[in-house]
């Protein structure tokens, strides 16, 4: 066990992931997971210049059925679905990127200070932690969203502090076991600080199973934006995928193009950034994977 | 008598839990940007000089903050948790009068998931590599990746408008006067969908728990012994190693049960369950914050009490907890 670990440490953190990309690379779920994910990037990306048609513009006949002039047809007011769906792309991928940079922020800095202070510290925020995840998260979100009033940053901050734990416990349960290594023992014999052992040593260490995290993460986090975009609270100012679907909600017998097309590109984004995370989580540990 | 401690030890942390859920409350009404009376009047309009001096009185605005937080805690624990603008009645009345209908919900959901996602898993947990192993792994992605709110509306799409088997909305027909077994078959009929579609995204991660673990009780020694007695392999998986997959079942069933409770808030809203998740959209389309703090306060309620049932399972389940 300990043999191992120091064998990773010794290892060049270059050619773990060179090693874990050459896995990755032979993962056919994990390769169409990341080649999706890259379209619906460049779609973001570029996606409102090839087809600079306004979302919240009405443009033609309410609830056109999808055809060549409107390939995803319009909603009940006259909006373009096709138009909704390539700006949404942006808003999603704002809002899931942000808001887990956000989680991924909190969860670190709580799973860090347990795992490697312990004792009380440990015991003080592993209750904090449980709290939470007593908390219905999506509730306490939209709850959060509503007093703040709604706006791009008070979602983004909404999703953050509803959803660290798993990150935190993640983080914590990783320095448990790395800080007892006797490389971090050398290291503190050489007189290293708190600090340096915390930043430049366990963390590292940590990493792999922080990315794999991290991308279920952005998953949990754009299902989120969805459902409470969806329950009317989204930035009024942008026009998301969930919005989409919860305004056409009403309507769902007359124009079934405008919710399943926006579900539709909900649905094909996680999808992707799970298939990408499993790949990930298979990459990091072969091992697992050949059982 | 070491039992009985523990479960004492269960109780009191649940309701330490449950005061920390007042005092988060608490603390959102008052961090919330503007006066906390403010936030209580909400946007329903034209409050009135009194009603404004009535609400500060009440909530004891004009003392200080630590007085003001035992007095709600006192409060909250006597059961009363204010009035909703929008139904003009005590929160505590409307959340209770719907609270059924949720428990209802969020159990069924439960079952399915719990019923459905160990038989997948241990399915596919026999023959790891046939195609009806990599089906469930496929399968848990997908519909882990549906957001549940769009499911509910593609089965009400297919199920209640193109193929019209099932209801589209409530909890049963207005007006059914029919005797009892009718009535219990016309709530089941509604209760379908709705459950279904909540039931989907948890059913996804208990088949993964559920192969991973009973592919690893499968190739553990007892079960090894178990078959070389010349037990039939229906009985060696079923009745030893189904037992033992469980358990990582139940937890993360434990885990996920406070979100399994927010998604029956968006599932409600889609079905127009008449439960306490339907009624958060309408307080957060009025702004009626009391009602929706109370919802919050209650659905944590249900998350702590079934936590607690879910510990004692595992208990009965493995013996070697105590």
């Amino acid at each position: 066990m300990t043999d191992n670990h120091t064998d990773v440490y010794i290892e060049s953190p270059e050619r773990r992931y060179l090693e874990a990309w050459h896995m990755y690379k032979g993962n056919k779920a994990a390769v169409l997971g990341l080649g999706m994910w890259v379209m619906i990037i460049l779609v973001a990306l570029f996606g409102p210049f090839i087809y600079p048609v306004d979302p919240f513009e009405l443009v033609g006949a309410p609830m056109t059925a999808p055809d060549s002039e409107y390939l995803f047809g319009t909603d009940y007011l006259g909006r373009d679905v096709l138009a909704g769906i390539i700006h949404g792309a942006r808003v999603t991928l704002i809002i899931g990127f942000s808001a887990t940079l956000c989680t991924v922020i909190i969860g670190v800095i709580i799973g860090v200070l347990a795992g490697y202070y312990g004792r009380w510290v440990d015991n003080l925020l592993m209750r904090i932690t449980e709290f939470f995840q007593v908390l219905p998260a999506l509730l306490l979100a939209m709850v959060m969203v509503t007093l703040f009033s709604p706006s791009i940053l008070t979602l983004i901050f909404a999703i953050g502090v509803v959803s660290w734990t798993a990150v935190a416990r993640l983080t914590r349960a990783e320095f448990l076991k790395i800080k007892e290594q006797e490389y971090i023992m050398a290291e503190r014999a050489i007189g290293a600080g708190n600090l340096r052992i915390i930043w430049r040593v366990i963390l590292p260490n940590a990493l792999p199973p922080l990315i794999v995290a991290t991308a279920l993460t952005i998953g949990v986090a754009i299902l989120f934006e969805a459902a409470i975009s969806f329950m009317g609270l989204g930035d009024p100012n942008m026009y998301s995928w969930g919005y989409m679907i919860g305004s056409s909600r009403d309507y769902i017998w007359d124009t079934w193009w405008a919710v399943t097309f926006p579900g539709m590109a909900i649905f094909f984004t996680v999808l992707s950034i799970s298939l990408i995370g499993d790949g990930l989580n298979d990459a990091f540990n072969p091992k697992l994977r050949l059982r | 008598m070491g039992i009985l401690l523990a479960v004492a030890r269960k109780i009191l942390y649940s309701l330490l839990l449950l005061v920390a859920v007042i005092i988060l409350n608490f603390l959102l009404i008052h961090i919330a940007p503007g006066d906390p009376v403010d936030t209580l009047v909400g946007d329903m309009g034209g409050a009135t000089p009194e009603l404004v001096a009535k609400i500060r009185a009440e909530y004891g605005l004009d003392k200080t903050l630590l007085e003001q937080l035992t007095s709600y805690i006192g409060k909250v624990a006597k059961g009363n948790l204010g009035n909703s603008y929008t139904f003009n009645e005590p929160v505590t009345q409307i959340i209770l009068h719907r609270l059924p209908a949720t428990v209802l919900l969020v159990v069924s959901a439960l079952v399915i998931a719990l019923f459905f996602g160990t038989l997948l898993g241990v399915m596919a947990a026999q023959k790891p590599d046939s195609m009806f192993s990599h089906f469930v792994t496929v399968f848990s992605l997908t519909s882990f990746s549906a957001p549940v709110f769009w499911t509910g509306i593609m089965l009400l799409i297919l199920f209640s408008y193109y193929i019209p088997i099932f209801p589209s909305f409530g909890m049963s027909t207005a007006g059914l006067e029919a005797p009892l077994t009718v009535r219990v078959f016309d709530i089941l009929k509604h209760l379908f969908l709705p459950a279904v579609t909540l039931a989907s995204i948890y059913l996804a991660g208990y088949s993964r728990i559920a192969r991973a673990s009973m592919m690893d009780v499968l190739g553990s020694d007892y079960i090894r012994t178990a078959r070389a007695k010349g037990l039939s392999t229906h009985i060696v998986v079923y009745k030893h190693g189904l037992k033992n997959a469980l358990l990582p079942v139940i937890t993360l069933a434990g885990l996920q049960l406070s979100q399994i409770v927010a998604g029956a808030v968006v599932v409600e809203t889609v079905f127009s369950w008449p439960g306490i998740g339907s009624i958060a959209f309408k307080s957060i389309l009025r702004r009626d914050y009391p009602l929706l703090l109370g919802i919050l306060f209650f659905s944590t309620v249900i998350v702590v009490i079934a936590n607690l049932i879910t510990d004692l399972t595992y208990r009965i389940l493995d013996p070697r907890i105590k």
